[in-house]
């Protein structure tokens, strides 16, 4: 109960890491079976239909549902502390971005046991992705499960933006905020400006396949190459929002474990919000082959490649941190210092896409697969894991252990080279992507069995890391406010899990590393900017919960408004929308009670904060 | 101009390493690494250069990485503080301007070779022009100067240039023969591709489909037969020949019923489903079944129609056509001596 009224970051945090491990689970099952599937040539373990649904549910629930909340569950587990905030802006609107985020997701994840998942791939294309050529339910599960877990995404970058503008404490300028802050309120613009265009277009699919419109459909006027660049307009800077934070978590882990600052700060800060620009400029490299102009062709190659700029910035940057330092290979730093040379081999590739004539080959093959799994993966998750194992003892109060967090090190990086280095070989072969099989005597079966071995590998690393979890779930919560010894940032300045105000007294920011140059100036602890006074905390409710609760049943009544069910009642109630009515009646209730009731928090009183 | 150019010319020897080690890699007929016409070398010229480049970026950062991983690393007592040094503004201006450099020596051949595989030659009188229509989950081609019609198996003659025109019927499909060029979609009509290649050597080529096109999309294939002038000219005028029908009237009445309800051959029947008009001398039967009893993976003519036709939906699931047995209500004897007739039915 306390979990479902709650409006704590900190609990939001762990509510995230929850839901995403789920997903992130799901999306994994999905890939090993994809990946069994294609241990050799005409391979009959799932029929085609299902591994096209397959492909659809693991890049989509991975892309939207797997990722994304455990990013948001260390943007909300960290970046209050990091700027000396008490809280996020909106803690009521930070618990509704997560509700409606797992009940988005949950109805997606409906279609399984519902007559079927969605089959067109995650991109949808139309006309594909209509009802004329998908039959089943599938695709509406697509369309308004992710409408429904995007507003979600959407309510929470607006926080954050709100969060980092507002709520930065004294002294903290911008040119002063961590790297995961910067990335963090980067990467919150880049979902305000993208996730509007998937809305537009996901409405717009809705409309074409529930209501009989014709956006997409030739025969009607429509036009699938406007689905590809409405898809692609958000779906580039998609991949950003993704990738951005991991640069954040980077750009922490390696100068705590260097004991040295970010070597280059402001050519970093310079160079997210140039990679920020240019991921919106450069959708049309996904639509090569789609028969743009020459000219379009060109352009969008050259503007492509320009990305590689400030990315090679960041990379070398993060070395010469490095460089000169004292650098303690514990595992956050296993994974960062993984992440580096990983990561690398995935830009590199991403210019080699966007040279638009080698693309033609490319383009739609195991290249592309490679390509970017080495850098969502190789890059993103990477990057996830030593967030994870940095900052856990700040989220549970934990360390994680050492051991086994080197064997998921070692076990996940070595499995996942080889799944997806083979792959880029594949592709030039001549593998297309998402064939449910391949014929035999093609060259193509050594190398995926390679991949499949490889696939289970990493597979076992993340089982490594679940036990890891589990067995430190066990122990006493002993770690120290500042468990890496070497922690830079406010966050490590209070104690482990931090209180639930987070900070007793605002601290003062004197510099860049706030923390650090305290405990090198000799002080404790941070220096307050005001007395210990009374705190304001906002209430605990139910409201959140229950408005994402009235939109997912609206999504359900929608989606099935044109079906005929056995029971002439229940045909009634979703033919008329009255299911899709209570749905909205829910949650406009819901919304009428929160204006309407007049809440005013509560406060912890200073005798309290001293009396601990 | 001249500068990017010479240090293009720096990596030659790189390239030579790399193109002699790529090209170790899959099939003649399949692999985009052993090109067997000009676009295909064209796009690999570029992919050769990209990966030069990319393979130096490659060992200069992991050779930076393995350095500073090694020689800073935290002896056991080692507990002074490193100096905290701000950043160098030199150094990020290096690190700038030289990837800098190394992207505007990939863009210019970039954007050069976009706009050599811009030229579709569609109003070239020299070349053939072939109408390319997608189909779950076959290919139509269509012969607009000769009137002629075919399917799965492209004919072209060897050394001309091919001026396409690609649509679809239903969903996008993306054309591709990754030995011969790079792929490209095909949309509805409205928004009909053009594109032009060449194969130089006489041959077949692997064909696929590369964009998701429903349950069977990775058995969407098809064949590139390359013949030279004089067998094209015969191909041609043996397509245009009058029909063909099985001899015994029984069964060529079921056959024109059930069977040209959808397909034609020679001058009869349909063009819902793809032309059977010489179906016995084809690479293939559905595009997958492989018509060579010298190979393993392939069978005689004969026996891969009965396979297809006594169960389609094996062959390739979610296809359009009716079973024979099922829908159209043949016998299993029928159905062998349709396949037998069609078996037969060749060209020249
Ligand atoms: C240096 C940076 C990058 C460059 C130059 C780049 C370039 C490209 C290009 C040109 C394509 C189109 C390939 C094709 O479809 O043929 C592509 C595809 C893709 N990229 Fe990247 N990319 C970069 C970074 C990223 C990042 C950071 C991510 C994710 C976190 C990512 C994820 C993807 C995905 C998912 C696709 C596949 C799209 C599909 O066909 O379904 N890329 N990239
Ligand atoms: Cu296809």
């Amino acid at each position: 109960m306390d979990w479902i009224t709650t409006v704590d970051h900190k609990k939001i945090a762990i509510l995230y890491l929850w839901a995403g491990g789920l997903f992130f689970g799901i999306g994994g099952i999905e890939a090993l079976l994809i990946r069994w599937q294609l241990i050799k040539p005409m391979n009959d373990f799932v029929d085609a239909q299902t591994f096209n649904e397959l492909i659809t549910m693991h890049g989509t629930t991975m892309i939207f549902l797997g990722v994304m909340p455990i990013i948001f569950a260390l943007m909300n587990a960290v970046i209050p502390l990091q700027i000396g905030a008490r809280d996020v802006a909106f803690p009521f609107l930070n618990a509704l971005g997560f509700w409606t985020f797992l009940f988005g997701g949950l109805l997606l994840n409906l279609s399984w046991m519902m007559g079927g998942a969605p089959d067109a791939g995650w991109t949808s294309y139309t006309p594909l992705s209509g009802t004329a050529y998908s039959g089943t339910h599938g695709v509406d599960f697509y369309t308004i499960g992710l409408q429904i877990a995007g507003l979600g995404t959407l309510i929470g970058g607006i926080n954050f933006l709100a969060t980092i503008i507002t709520m930065r404490a004294p002294g903290m300028s911008f040119m002063r905020m961590p790297m995961f802050a910067w990335t963090t309120f980067i990467t919150s613009a880049i979902i305000l400006f993208a996730f509007p265009a998937i809305t537009v277009g996901l409405v717009l699919l809705t409309f074409d396949r529930i209501l009989g419109a014709n956006f997409f459909v030739p025969g009607g006027g429509g036009s699938p190459v406007l689905w590809q660049h409405i898809f692609w307009i958000f779906g580039h800077p998609e991949v950003y929002i993704l990738i951005l934070p991991a640069f954040g978590i980077i750009s922490e882990v390696i100068p705590t474990f260097a004991r040295k600052r970010l070597f280059g700060y402001s050519s970093m800060v310079f160079a997210t919000i140039l990679i920020a620009f240019l991921g919106f400029m450069v959708w049309a490299h996904h639509m090569f082959t789609t028969g743009l102009s020459p000219v379009a062709n060109a352009l969008f190659a050259v503007s492509t490649m320009l990305i590689a700029v400030p990315t090679g910035i960041k990379i070398f940057n993060w070395l010469f941190t490095l460089w000169g330092g004292s650098v303690r290979f514990a595992t956050p730093n296993l994974f960062a210092s993984g992440f580096i040379p990983t990561f690398t081999m995935g830009g590199v590739t991403g210019v080699m896409l966007a040279s638009a004539p080698a693309d033609f080959q490319f383009h739609d093959t195991y290249f592309v697969v490679a390509h970017f799994h080495y850098v969502i993966v190789g890059g993103l998750v990477m990057g996830l894991f030593a967030g994870l194992h940095y900052w856990w003892p700040k989220m549970f109060g934990r360390m994680l252990s050492e051991t086994l967090g080197k064997w998921t090190f070692w076990t996940f990086i070595i499995g996942f080279h080889l799944t997806f280095f083979v792959q880029h070989f594949l592709g030039l072969m001549g593998m297309q992507r998402r064939v449910f099989t391949y014929l035999p005597n093609q060259h193509f079966d050594t190398l995926n069995l390679v991949s499949t071995i490889g696939a289970g590998l990493m597979g076992a690393g993340m089982l490594v890391f679940l036990a890891n979890v589990w067995i430190t779930s066990r122990k006493p919560p002993d770690a120290g406010g500042d468990p890496w010894e070497d922690g830079r940032t406010l966050e490590w300045s209070i104690p482990s899990p931090s209180p639930e105000y987070n900070f007793k007294q605002t601290p003062l920011v004197r510099g860049l590393d706030a923390f650090w140059k305290e405990k090198t100036a000799g002080n404790k602890g941070m220096t307050p900017a005001e007395p210990i006074g009374s705190i304001h905390m906002p209430s605990a409710t139910p409201l959140p919960f229950v408005m994402a609760v009235g939109i997912f049943i609206a999504g359900l009544g929608f989606m099935f408004s044109r079906d005929d069910f056995s029971s002439a009642l229940v045909s009634f109630l979703f033919n008329n929308y009255v299911v899709t009515g209570l749905g909205l009646l829910i949650t406009f209730g819901a919304m009428l009670v929160r204006s309407l009731y007049d809440d005013h928090g509560w406060h912890i009183e200073p005798e309290e904060l001293e009396g601990r | 101009m001249m500068r990017t150019w010479q240090s293009a010319r720096r990596l030659l020897p790189l390239i030579a390493v790399f193109g002699m080690f790529l090209a170790g890699c899959g099939r003649e007929d399949l692999s985009v690494l052993k090109p067997q016409g000009p676009a295909a070398e064209s796009s690999l010229g570029l992919m050769k250069l990209a990966i030069s480049i990319m393979i130096v970026v490659l060992l200069i950062v992991f050779s930076i990485a393995a350095y500073v991983m090694i020689r800073f690393r935290r002896k056991p007592g080692q507990n002074e503080i490193p100096d905290q040094t701000h950043g160098s503004f030199k150094l990020e201006v290096l690190w700038t301007v030289i990837p800098l450099i190394l992207v505007i020596v990939l863009a210019v051949p970039t954007v050069r070779t976009v706009f050599a595989l811009g030229d579709n030659h569609s109003g070239d009188k020299n070349a053939i022009k072939v109408k390319v229509t997608g189909h779950q989950y076959w290919w139509e081609f269509e012969y607009p100067d000769y009137g002629i019609k075919t399917a799965q198996d492209l004919i072209i003659p060897a050394g001309k240039d091919i001026a396409f025109e690609l649509t679809t019927n239903d969903v996008l499909h993306s054309f591709w023969v990754p030995s011969l060029s790079g792929k490209i979609d095909t949309n509805p009509t409205g928004a009909t591709n053009r594109f032009s290649f060449s194969a130089p050597k006489e041959g077949v080529y692997r064909g696929k489909c590369a964009e998701l096109c429903g349950p069977s999309h990775g058995f969407m294939e098809f064949k590139v037969k390359a013949v030279s002038n004089d067998e094209f000219n015969q191909w041609i005028e043996a397509q245009k020949e009058p029909a063909v029908l099985p001899a015994d009237p029984v069964l060529a009445e079921t056959f024109k019923e059930q069977c040209l309800k959808c397909h034609a051959v020679g001058d009869q029947g349909m063009s819902v489903g793809p032309s059977l008009t010489g179906i016995g001398s084809r690479e293939s039967v559905a595009g997958i079944l492989l018509n060579d009893d010298t190979r393993q993976d392939g069978a005689p003519v004969e026996e891969n129609l009965k396979t297809w036709l006594h169960d389609t939906q094996g062959v390739k699931p979610g296809n359009l056509m009716p079973d024979p047995k099922q829908d159209m209500g043949l016998s299993d004897d029928e159905i062998d001596r349709i396949a037998e007739y069609l078996a037969g039915y060749k060209l020249n």
